[in-house]
């Protein structure tokens, strides 16, 4: 049992920033596990398992944001959250045969 | 009492209950429930957002159906945010803690977060404060608050409160049931003040957030002079504005026996006053207060205050209806002068980054010739009635000048071959509003019959401001030096050509710079017919030569603050009744 949260930066990488489909994804992972999952920025927070919380991040390609999972499946939900930030959300094959 | 500050768009003082409106033109009052009915209250929020969440998940599978998974999607995403975990804690804690009427809690909540998506700056989340808006809408019918048009249950004339309202929204006003407006957003300028000075409605815009503040139904008072909203006035207070109105009717019967004098400076120099109108009954105030004829004939209500296109035959009614009610008086109509943006009929352009300089007015019409050819079309029917003459807005390049110019001959053969009655030698002129059309003004005066200066847009292109937003529109001053030299190297070029200039913005209008105006030179001005005897009284109150005096002095300022100081304290000594008390 993990009392401490876990935290990681993650970079957001997919062109677009975390619009409406990132963002649904991103709900969809979070909301797999019990662990609270929250993501930062410049003071703001926003849960993961909010869509509207989300999206009033704003945030665009190449913003940091700061990761971090508390509960007791955080481990897990935190790994596969960043594999999400990692991958660009899957959004970047498009981009890059442009 | 209580006392709110914003820019003044359209004169008067209004005093009056208050009603809130919001954009969708319904309001949600801000309602209390007893603590006994607070878990009915939130099963009503319960059974509305599932009803909503049945609508949605219809919708998503019908649509996707017949447009595909992604179209579906939006409706998908949607569902996502109706069923947010946080959104519904905290309608929860507004329902169960603050007490709050489910309605007013959806309202609040929702507006917050469209708000704040809104405020991001990046127009891929800005517009999903639309999806927020739809979903507060529909949760908002289900609980029954939406039904209730607050305006048609108006039993005395009241003062309008609304977060925004679009040209459109404004244009539908009522009258009879409303006597001023005030917003929290918007900007000097834009079309929404032009629409209430048209309307004659006294209108404060750009306050920033206070709606919250307003109790529906009590006093309020809105000053269209100073830009003041003040809540539940004091006796004092009430009274003092009570005085002014009286002051104000009487002067405005004393200028109104202006009306049938010529507009003359005091040493006989004729300047020509005209009106810029919007609508067709405008023209009655126009007739009654003098005017030597229509300026500026918008023609956007046309496009904004109806539902699907107009056609050739509304624009020929239109244009008929103040041709014959102007009784040979010249008539300058301006084609369509809007957006893409604001061209809701049709999808013009996709997402303008940066609509102000985008796909708009003369560049619109010419990229959509099937638009702009029933204009052009009526406007030379509508000549055969009258004095009428054609202006092109927004021109910026001799390319468009020439290109407009040769839409006119076509559409003149086509209705010569057809036989219709039109006429086909109007005078041909254009808005002089953009900062090049200034400096190739040498060029483009060998092919035009007249100009227009349009100050409003050439304030805004000179400096680069936005007029409607309101971090910067303090920035947007038609005084400034840099305008005034434009200003006057257009009525340069145009008196060594000979050929007709008049100003028609919004700084015609204002007596002081009015007078600055003809002293720079300019003979024509064009001004709404509310400031017809205004303006008059202070050409008759002067000089040729006090004028000239003026403009050499103000062009020797560095700044629009500077000018209009030494304006305003010209004008009070030359015209003390026309000072704003």
């Amino acid at each position: 049992m993990n009392s401490r949260p876990l935290q990681r930066t993650v970079v957001v990488r997919n062109p677009q920033g975390l619009h409406l489909r990132p963002a649904d994804l991103l709900v969809k992972q979070a909301s797999r596990y019990d662990a609270e999952v929250m993501l930062g920025r410049e003071g703001q927070m926003a849960d993961c398992k909010s869509i509207l919380s989300i999206l009033t991040l704003g945030a665009s390609q190449g913003t940091e944001l700061h990761l971090t999972a508390e509960g007791a499946d955080a481990a897990e939900a935190i790994a596969s959250i960043a594999e999400l930030f990692d991958h660009g959300f899957y959004e970047l094959e498009g981009a890059e045969s442009e | 009492m209580e006392q709110f500050h914003g820019i003044p768009v359209s004169p008067g003082v209004a005093i009056g209950p208050a009603v809130v409106l919001d954009d969708q033109g319904y309001s949600i009052p801000r309602c209390h429930v007893a603590l006994a009915d607070v878990a009915a209250e939130h099963d009503r929020l319960v059974a509305a957002v599932a009803a909503v969440a049945r609508t949605l998940e219809t919708n998503r599978e019908s649509t996707s159906r017949r447009l595909g998974d992604s179209t579906g999607s939006i409706f998908a995403a949607q569902l996502q945010m109706l069923h947010d975990p946080r959104l519904t804690a905290e309608l929860q804690r507004k329902i169960t803690g603050s007490q709050h009427t489910a309605d007013y809690a959806v309202s609040q909540v929702m507006h917050s977060y469209a708000s704040a998506l809104r405020r991001l700056n990046n127009p891929l989340l800005a517009e999903r404060a639309q999806d927020v808006l739809d979903i507060e809408k529909q949760l908002l019918q289900q609980l029954g608050a939406v039904t209730h048009r607050p305006l048609d249950s108006l039993v005395e004339p009241s003062v309008a409160f609304s977060h925004n309202l679009t040209p459109s929204e404004t244009a539908g006003l009522d009258r009879t049931k409303v006597i001023g407006f005030a917003t929290e957003t918007g900007g000097p300028g834009g079309h929404t003040a032009i629409v209430a000075k048209g309307l004659e409605l006294p209108a404060v815009v750009g306050i920033g957030p206070f709606l919250d503040r307003v109790v529906v139904g009590t006093r309020v008072i809105v000053d269209g002079d100073r830009g003041i909203v003040i809540l539940d006035p004091d006796q004092a207070t009430l009274d003092e504005y009570e005085r002014g109105l009286l002051r104000r009717r009487e002067l405005l019967a004393r200028l109104d026996q202006l009306a049938d004098l010529p507009s003359q400076t005091a040493d006989g120099v004729a300047i020509e006053l005209s009106a810029n109108i919007e609508f067709p009954h405008e023209v009655a105030a126009c007739l009654s207060r003098g005017a030597d004829g229509i300026g500026l004939y918008r023609t956007e209500f046309l496009y904004l205050s109806r539902e699907d296109e107009p056609t050739e035959q509304d624009h020929y009614e239109a244009y008929s209806e103040v041709v014959r009610a102007m009784q040979g008086r010249p008539v300058i109509i301006r084609t369509l002068d809007l957006g893409a943006d604001k061209m809701g009929h049709r999808p013009l352009a996709e997402y303008e980054h940066n609509p102000c300089l985008g796909l708009r007015s003369i560049r619109l019409s010419l990229k959509n010739q099937d638009l702009f050819r029933p204009q052009l079309r009526a406007v030379l029917r509508a000549a055969i009635h009258g004095d009428v003459r054609l202006m092109f807005p927004m021109i910026t390049t001799l390319g468009e000048l020439r290109q407009a110019r040769m839409l006119v001959n076509v559409v003149a053969e086509d209705l010569e071959e057809e036989g219709v009655g039109c006429r086909t030698d109007i005078p041909i002129g254009m808005m002089v509003e953009v900062p090049s059309a200034v400096l190739m003004l040498d060029r483009f005066i060998r092919e035009v019959d007249f100009l227009s200066v349009g100050t409003n847009d050439l304030v805004q292109y000179t400096l680069a401001v936005d007029r409607s937003n309101e971090y910067v529109a303090d920035l947007y001053q038609s005084s400034d030096p840099a305008v005034l030299r434009l200003i006057l190297r257009a009525v340069e070029i145009a008196d060594a050509h000979h050929v007709p200039l008049s100003v028609c913005g919004e700084m015609s209008s204002n007596p002081a710079r009015a007078l600055l105006l003809i002293g720079l030179g300019v003979r024509r001005l064009s001004v709404p017919p509310q400031a017809l005897t205004k303006v008059k009284k202070a050409i008759r109150s002067v000089t040729i030569g006090q004028c000239r005096e003026i403009a050499e002095r103000v062009m020797t300022f560095e700044a629009a603050g500077e000018v209009d100081m030494y304006l305003m304290d010209r004008l009070s000594d030359l015209a003390p009744e026309l000072i704003p008390t």
